[in-house]
């Protein structure tokens, strides 16, 4: 009984984590090569919104996926567009994008608002999903939430194990370094940006498709700017990120499980619902703050510099720069 | 002269295709566009009622267009007007809840502790950038969510209406704490000349100050500014608490003036439109209230399009934020064009 | 292989970085490039390793014309380039680095990379370990690995741009070494840029000296040096002449101060600096001379011990209390720490008026700065934004924004990137400074400016400091000082 609900609420934190995860390693990528996606909140918007559309108006959920990654992508284009070729500010075009996506998504999106409509089906992966504990927790899901962990996978791989994925370290940490070495700096930007976005946008469609399924105002409010700041908090390693998101989940589940607790009933419920906002304030105060500099500065210099290595991650060199190609 | 009306012609464009982008939006939900843009403007501008409404939405969105100029002045990316706006609006409320005086003094210390209630706020979100290495973005968006709930939990708990809480809000306030309007017009004239006053003074303070100075030089350079002598630190809070404090005057003038009562609301998104008039000034306040004026009109004008097409009224807001991305490309497609044109003529010379 | 550069012509708006300069490298031996900051050299040799094409002229190789629009197509050519800070990726390790620059496939071969990296490692007594970062190596070491990736590429002409600066005594002899071997056992050629006489002296076969974007003239080696000066200067230069003033009070008194930071510690300090006194602070990059200067300006934390300036405690006291006490501070970062690159002028002289009205009055400011232009021979109008002036006038300008009395002159690399010229005057306005009673304390890379100049030497190594006098020491002693003593250093 109890394991039972301790597995149980581990598979609906994995479940439940998908957007972020998503959405937090197709940012990790697009800032691993440089560039930063400051749009998430609204990309997911619009992406989530687009996603159920589609999937509404054709019946078809895979159909509805891939135009939520289109549109993640389409957003991320431009904002490679603006800051790679226009080298306009990032984070400028990226807020502004931010708030565009999301008007688009209430307006183009009135129609479908609070209307019953397709989802992504369950399906157990065969044999895998019958391994005790792992199993339920892991493979007892459906597609998207299999390809969010799938993600965390691959981008780990192709990032630090190949060829290209030096490359788009490379491109990120110190692009004059990587142009001569012959890389094309600005068309690795693109690339990995718009495909960080299309996982982005799959983020969007795993909200309406998968987790809060349908549409409506504010649907899917606030989880860009968590996934951003979990980007951070892991250091831009897809390991590290993906545990940050399954520690907020987990971190929501227990709010959830506290609020239907009698003990805190009198808690008021916005205590909960900006919660993890302050949470997250919280733990980058942690990770950048000047007194936490001090302390370490404190220590004897090789655990301080084992800690430092483990609390914070260094951010790509190159992050939020445009580099000139003569 | 040739070179000015060219000027005027490329300030042209980014509007063009913004209205271009709409118009695409429009034909997708099979609206007509002309219709809509009717709509919009007669929404604004048909009565003089409407009018009135427009520069009272002015008021909140040049105070924070205003106030976001200081601290993108200072390279800061105050993102967290709204939640400034929201505190204003309780100190405001406190006030106007607890202190039982004559119209006058009510007002006056309304408009004080919402300016302080808004400093407050901005300050944190400073003291997290200096102290706390919190990106100011994230540091002001946490605070702006904190903020909401706050809001909510007030509105819900101590200050609960007889008849139980709903969304909308508290009791109304007393007759003294209502900032007077204009004959029938939904404008308060103190709100307006409030909000006139601070463009002037904040233009003064960047451009012919000292600590204008300081502020920019923080913001082209933040480590060279230090070195040369800026005290940064003390700058830095000076500007979050100055633009929240004009964010919190909003947010006083939003709850007496606009609904006499606090609402959970009570920011309404004006933080961050203030944002983008900020970003479309190029963070002069002398331009911001021409652009807090057309974003003002686009906002009361699109509510129309509900009524009459069937419209979400958001379109406004796809056309306003549509302008500055247009406004930010168009830019940036120029300076691509002139420097590719230096690079031709060094090449043939 | 045999280069030649013929003609070479490259303009940058008005100003002619080459105007038709020729050269030839015969493979097997190790050319020179000689010439002040601002010679021409660095733009020849971009133009020479794909990073700029030339406005007109070619390069042949072997007696065929090519041409290459970047890095990578000159090194498929066999010209590889050492950049003076090695373009390197810091945060990733070492075999990484090098595998980044080969053909694409999915999957890096890292055995292969790995052999291939200690087995030229070891032709040159290079010691790199491929799983360290390389944010763990000197520069000297970086530089290692830097000629490992382009011989590993099959570089046959490899360019080194003033590769010496920075790098430690023991390590620079390594270096010639590898050098000498590329070219006389291997037959590969070297082109050595440098604006240093004795090195070029002591490594080269073979010397191009350059001047104003031309050519001033050809040497075989050994040449005599007054020859090699004529042709960079046009004239001769005479020494610098020493000019010793009486220190007076002391100005500034550390005791037992510990600068933390957890890269390094600078550890229990005792030291005093005189009315007067100009001191040097030697050491390799990241040796703690840089965290013990800030912390004299009170822009480090300090965890223990007291700092006194002219006997008033400022342990813990803000940046700006030290301003006021007297204290100058200018950081060799030029554009990223010191100056505002789109501030004009006039607003640089409006901001360091700390204590000038709150109302800014433009007349009045637009005066002083051209009163400190003319007075600092700088090179620009009020109303340019600092980033339109030239590194020297960028200096000229930070002197010119100092207060006019001060007591204490904390400068880091006061002259790098500063032709001769340039370098002794800035030198010139310092030293009057101290007729007025200024100590002057700077960092500097340069073993001869740190001799020529200083009172005092202060040596970091690994956080610790040793003093030594300037007037007898000579140059290997510091580098070997520099490079601590019982150590190898790699």
């Amino acid at each position: 009984m109890e394991t039972n609900f301790l597995i149980q609420t581990l598979a609906s934190i994995v479940a439940a984590s998908t957007p972020v995860v998503l959405a937090s390693i197709g940012e990790t990528i697009s800032e691993k090569s440089g560039v930063i996606n400051l749009s998430l909140d609204g990309s997911i918007a619009l992406s989530a919104m687009t996603g159920f559309a589609v999937a509404f108006t054709t019946g078809s959920v895979t159909l509805g996926m891939l135009a939520a990654m289109a549109v993640g992508a389409l957003v991320a284009l431009i904002i490679a567009f603006a800051s790679i070729t226009l080298r306009q500010e990032q984070v400028a075009v990226g807020f502004v994008l931010t708030m565009l996506c999301i008007e688009l998504a209430d307006f183009l999106g009135n129609p479908f608002v609070r209307r019953p409509g397709p989802s992504v089906s369950h399906a157990p992966i065969p044999y895998l999903s019958d391994i005790p504990i792992l199993g339920p927790v892991l493979f007892n899901h459906n597609l998207i939430v299999y390809l969010s962990i799938l993600s965390v996978v691959l981008a780990w791989w192709w990032t630090h194990k190949t060829q290209p994925g030096l490359k788009l370290q490379g491109v990120g940490e110190r692009p004059e370094s990587a142009f001569a070495r012959g890389v094309n700096v600005h068309r690795l930007r693109f690339v990995y940006t718009v495909i960080g976005g299309a996982l982005v946008g799959l983020a969007g469609a795993s909200y309406s498709l998968s987790i809060k399924l349908g549409w409506s105002h504010r649907h899917t409010s606030g989880i860009g700017w968590i996934a951003l700041a979990i980007v951070i908090f892991g250091g831009w390693s897809p390991w590290r990120v993906a545990v940050g998101c399954y520690l907020f989940g987990l971190l929501k589940a227990l709010g959830s499980i506290l609020q239907r607790n009698s003990a805190f009933v009198n808690v008021p419920t916005q205590i909960f619902s900006s919660a993890p906002f302050a949470l997250m304030i919280f733990a980058l105060l942690l990770l950048n703050s000047e007194g936490v500099d001090r302390l370490l500065a404190l220590l004897p210099p090789r655990v301080a510099r084992q800690l430092d290595r483990a609390i914070r991650g260094r951010s790509p060199g190159g992050l939020g720069q445009s580099f000139i190609q003569e | 002269m040739r070179k000015k009306l060219m000027g005027v012609l490329w300030g042209l464009v980014p509007i063009l295709l913004a209205l271009l982008f709409t118009m695409v939006v429009l034909v997708i939900v099979g609206a007509s566009p002309l219709e809509a843009y009717r709509n919009i403007l007669l929404g604004a501008f048909e009565s003089p009622e409407k009018m009135a409404d427009v520069v009272a939405a002015c008021v909140p969105l040049i105070l924070c267009g205003v106030g976001m100029c200081v601290t993108f002045t200072a390279g800061q990316w105050n993102v967290g007007v709204e939640g400034q706006i929201i505190l204003g609006a309780i100190f405001a409320t406190w006030v106007a809840r607890n202190l039982l005086w004559p119209q006058v003094p009510v007002l006056t210390l309304m408009v004080l502790a919402g300016i302080l209630g808004g400093a407050l706020w901005g300050a944190v979100a400073g003291l997290l950038k200096v102290y706390g290495k919190v990106h100011e973005i994230f540091g002001g968006l946490g605070l702006n969510y904190l903020a909401q709930g706050l809001a909510i939990w007030l509105i819900f708990n101590p200050w609960k209406p007889a008849d139980g809480a709903t969304m909308s809000g508290t009791d109304p306030f007393p007759g003294p704490a209502w900032m007077p309007h204009f004959r029938h017009l939904r404008v308060a004239p103190l709100a307006v000349v409030l909000t006139l006053v601070a463009v002037v003074i904040a233009y003064f303070l960047l451009q012919g100050t000292r600590w204008g100075l300081e502020l920019k030089a923080m913001g082209k350079n933040f480590r060279s500014a230090f070195t040369l002598g800026v005290p940064s630190t003390s700058r830095l809070l000076i500007a979050f608490s100055t633009c929240g404090g004009l964010a919190g005057l909003a947010g006083a003038i939003r709850c007496s003036a606009r609904y006499g009562r606090m609402i959970p609301d009570i920011a309404g998104g004006q933080g961050y439109l203030g944002l983008l008039v900020a970003l479309l000034a190029g963070y002069r306040p002398q331009w911001v209230p021409l652009i807090a004026l057309f974003f003002a009109a686009v906002g009361v004008g699109s509510p129309r399009l509900e009524l009459n097409m069937q419209l979400d009224s958001s379109l406004g807001g796809v056309l306003r934020t549509s302008v500055v991305l247009a406004v930010m490309l168009v830019n940036g497609w120029r300076m691509l064009r002139a420097r590719q044109v230096r690079r031709a003529v060094e090449e043939a010379a | 292989m045999k280069v030649e550069l013929v003609d070479i012509h490259k303009y940058f708006g008005p100003v002619r970085a080459n105007d038709g300069i020729s050269m030839t490298i015969e493979s097997g031996t190790i050319h020179g490039l000689l010439g002040e900051n601002g010679a021409g050299k660095s733009t020849l040799m971009k133009c020479f390793s794909g990073y700029q094409s030339p406005d007109r002229g070619v390069v042949r190789v072997d007696g065929r014309p090519v041409s290459f629009d970047s890095p990578a197509e000159a090194i498929a050519h066999g010209i590889g380039m050492l950049h003076q800070d090695p373009l390197d990726f810091p945060q990733m390790q070492i075999l990484d680095n090098f595998l980044l620059a080969f053909e694409d496939r999915i999957l890096p071969d890292r055995r292969k990379g790995r052999k291939v990296l200690r087995e030229l490692g070891a032709r040159f007594q290079f010691d790199l370990d491929p799983d360290a970062e390389v944010t763990s190596l000197t520069i000297g070491e970086r530089q290692q690995l830097e000629i490992l990736r382009l011989l590993a590429l099959g570089a046959q002409v490899i360019i080194l741009d003033e590769p010496t600066t920075g790098i430690s005594a023991p390590q620079k002899e390594k270096l010639f070494a590898t050098l000498h071997r590329l070219a006389e056992q291997e037959g590969r050629s070297v082109v050595f840029v440098s604006h240093k006489l004795e090195e070029v002296e002591e490594l080269c076969h073979h010397v191009t000296v350059l001047r104003h974007g031309r050519v001033t003239g050809e040497a075989e080696m050994p040449c005599p040096v007054s020859r090699l000066v004529e042709m960079m200067f046009g004239r001769n230069l005479p020494p610098a002449e020493r000019v010793s003033v009486q220190p007076g009070q002391t100005v500034l008194r550390l005791e037992g101060v510990t600068v933390p930071s957890y890269r390094l510690q600078v550890q229990d300090v005792n030291f005093e600096i005189r009315a007067g006194e100009v001191v040097g602070l030697a050491g390799l990059e990241g040796s703690g001379q840089r965290l013990f200067l800030r912390a004299c300006a009170g822009l480090e934390w300090v965890s223990a011990g007291h700092i006194h300036v002219d006997g008033q405690e400022l342990t813990g006291a803000s940046y700006q209390r030290f301003l006021d006490a007297g204290v100058a501070y200018t950081p060799a970062n030029r554009m990223e720490e010191g100056l505002v690159g789109a501030l004009t002028l006039s607003e640089h002289f409006a901001l360091v008026d700390r204590h000038g009205s709150f109302f800014l009055d433009w007349n009045g400011v637009r005066e002083r700065a051209l009163k400190g232009i003319a007075h600092f021979n700088i090179i620009g109008r009020p109303d340019d934004p600092a980033a339109a002036l030239s590194g020297g006038n960028q200096q000229r300008l930070m002197l010119a924004l100092l207060p006019s009395h001060l007591r204490l002159l904390l400068m880091e690399h006061p002259t790098r990137g500063l032709d001769v010229e340039s370098a002794r005057w800035i030198w010139q306005q310092l030293l009057a400074r101290r007729e007025d009673g200024t100590a002057i304390l700077f960092i500097s890379a340069d073993l001869d400016e740190l001799l020529e100049r200083s009172d005092r030497i202060v040596v970091f190594c690994g956080g610790q400091m040793e003093s030594v006098h300037a007037c007898d020491t000579t140059v290997e002693q510091l580098g070997y000082l520099i490079a601590g003593k019982g150590q190898t250093g790699g």
